[in-house]
């Protein structure tokens, strides 16, 4: 049924609502940082013994505009580039893995959906592994990940792709599987009266019907699939992406302490980036639909 | 506008809808078992408008979903147009339509009137004019292009009755498709359902629980009782000559709703049930 304020169009509105929000927010948490910073005790403080109250010195707690000046620095070891440079290389590898792990787990993720949807019995028996399956630590899993690579003779860079894809695809079979089942009964009935088949139903009906269920899932895959990949790369040598840089930087703490943040800050604008691409493609997909406004 | 030669290849002494001795269990063996159908006799021959009417539980959509072949017999046979249920619904013989107007979301009005036509294979050009011909029909030629949310909610009800009537089907099946209109709208959407029955000559099953619709637009009323449920009565309604508007406010009109009212007291008296509007 039609709802009274289902509206068709006000995306780039809300997009430049959303946009200055998030500008707010960030120079909020900037502000906030200085200001603790100024007021802060420098070598921390203790509540009844125990040392909660963090320090303020400018090892732990960088001024904002070094951190951001350390983008400007000439990075250490990599010739004549700057650190933006470097660290825009490493965003550019990890963003490539973690879409190629999005797409497959996407990919595997809708694919276990149907064939849970099609067969009840497939659900039941298969359902609760791929829960146990989350709550498998990377870090466990990337060395096997490493060993099966090698006797298929991958490339090292497939490691993180399919991590990646491990982590992203759990959210995408939830949320396509609830879904293909939430079609209303009078919408099946109405297939069936056309004597479709179940492949026809499933295009025509189930897959369409189940898109709003899936954008959220998906939202979580594409973070997830970023952390997949830098994980990866903490955990396995060789991969040169953000998260190698976390801890390349990290050990260069001493001298320049504002340098991890701008490897963090580089991982979190990956991430960003990413939820971006989503959100994009949910404005694509949900194109059409009729929207609450709330 | 229609082309005759589609509808039927049938000869003309099949009934539209023969149901013999029907009946339907639900959970069988179950505890919950449940007779929704109990022995039920129907004959609907080409062109009648035939409502069913009966207290909640009395089987009615049932018996409907039987004809569509969406619910199989646990005993008896169900025939449409001389063949039996099920090739009927392959041949895509019936158009059906809900009280839900089941509209696709992301398709446009057009596009959901095109489904079933789709589903048959026909080629673009061919359902292009079919669709804007369904359009004319229901009386919506511009809206085609709309999304079905920009609706409203009979708009939405004629839409999804130019999907039924899509593929020219001889015989339309409708489960309360009105019920969740509000009384103006109804009325107009009953008038507006006799004029299209007759331009394009199709039979109708059609369930509700109002007595007034179904006095207004059947030629007979098929009058329903539960647990479990059953064929208790049957009322023939010859109003004289076309209906409109004026009709009801006819004596006539008001001394069938009378009798179908009585003939679902009468019903009601051994059953206790409840659910039948008045208005």
């Amino acid at each position: 049924m039609s709802s009274g304020t289902a509206t068709r169009g006000g995306l780039v509105e809300r997009a430049a609502r959303r946009t200055v929000l998030f500008v707010a927010a960030l120079g909020l948490a900037a502000v906030a940082w200085e200001l603790y910073k100024a007021i802060g005790p420098e070598q921390g403080g203790d509540i009844f013994g125990w040392r909660i109250i963090p320090k303020t010195n400018d090892r732990v707690m960088p001024h904002v505009w070094e951190m951001l000046a350390e983008f400007g620095d000439p990075a250490i070891g990599s010739g004549d580039q700057k650190v933006w440079s470097v660290l825009l290389g490493y965003s550019w590898f990890t963003f490539r893995m973690a879409l190629a792990g999005l797409v497959v787990g996407t990919a595997i993720g809708v694919g276990l959906a149907v064939f849970m949807a099609r067969l009840r019995v497939v659900e039941r028996g298969l359902l609760p592994y791929l829960v146990i399956s989350q709550t498998i630590p990377l870090i466990a899993l990337a060395p096997q990940v490493t060993v099966i690579r090698g006797t298929l003779g991958l490339p090292q860079w497939t490691s993180a792709v399919a991590l990646a894809a491990f982590l992203s695809f759990f959210p995408i079979t939830v949320s396509t599987l609830r879904g293909l089942q939430s079609v209303p009964k009078a919408s099946l009935e109405l297939m069936d009266s056309y004597a479709a088949g179940w492949w026809t139903t499933l295009v025509k009906l189930r897959f369409p019907s189940a898109i709003p269920y899936m954008v959220p899932g998906l939202k979580l895959a594409a973070t997830a699939a970023v952390i997949g990949v830098i994980v990866t790369e903490i955990t396995l040598g060789g991969l040169r992406g953000v998260g190698f840089a976390t801890i390349d930087y990290s050990q260069k703490v001493t001298s320049q302490p504002a340098s991890v943040y701008a490897a963090v800050f580089a991982a979190a604008a990956l991430g960003l980036f990413m939820f971006g691409l989503v959100v994009l493609s949910e404005a694509f997909m949900m194109r059409n639909r009729p929207r609450e406004t709330t | 506008m229609t082309e005759t030669s589609e509808q039927t290849g049938q000869a003309p002494v099949d009934h539209a809808v023969e149901v013999v001795t029907a009946s339907m269990v639900f959970n069988e063996g179950g505890s919950a078992r449940v007779a929704a159908l109990d022995a039920v006799d129907l004959v609907v021959e080409p062109g009648d408008f035939v409502s069913l009417i009966g207290p909640s539980g009395c089987g009615k959509s049932t018996l409907l979903r039987l004809i569509a072949n969406l619910l199989d017999p646990t005993s008896g046979e169900v025939r449409v147009n001389g063949k039996s249920a099920a090739q009927a619904r392959l041949d895509q013989d019936y158009g059906m339509a809900f009280q839900k107007s089941g509209l696709f979301d992301w398709r446009t009005v057009a596009k959901n009137i095109e489904l079933p036509l789709e589903l048959k294979g026909w080629d673009k050009r061919r359902r292009a004019v079919r669709v804007s011909e369904m359009l004319e029909l229901v009386k919506l030629p511009d809206r085609g292009a709309n999304m079905p949310w920009e609706l409203s909610g009979g708009q939405q009800q004629r839409i999804a009755i130019a999907r039924a009537l899509a593929s020219h089907p001889p015989l339309l099946l409708m489960d309360e498709p009105f019920g969740a209109l509000d009384e103006m709208t109804r009325e107009h959407m009953q008038s507006e359902l006799l004029q299209i029955c007759a331009a394009t000559d199709t039979t109708v099953v059609f369930v509700t629980h109002s007595i007034p619709e179904a006095v207004y637009l059947s030629d007979r009323v098929v009058v329903m009782s539960a647990g479990p449920g059953r064929i208790t009565d049957t009322i023939d309604v010859d109003l004289g000559g076309a209906r409109d508007e004026e009709t009801r406010e006819d004596d006539a009109f008001y001394k069938k709703i009378t009798e179908v009212r009585e003939a679902l007291r009468g019903s009601e008296m051994a059953t206790g049930a409840r659910g039948i509007e008045d208005r």
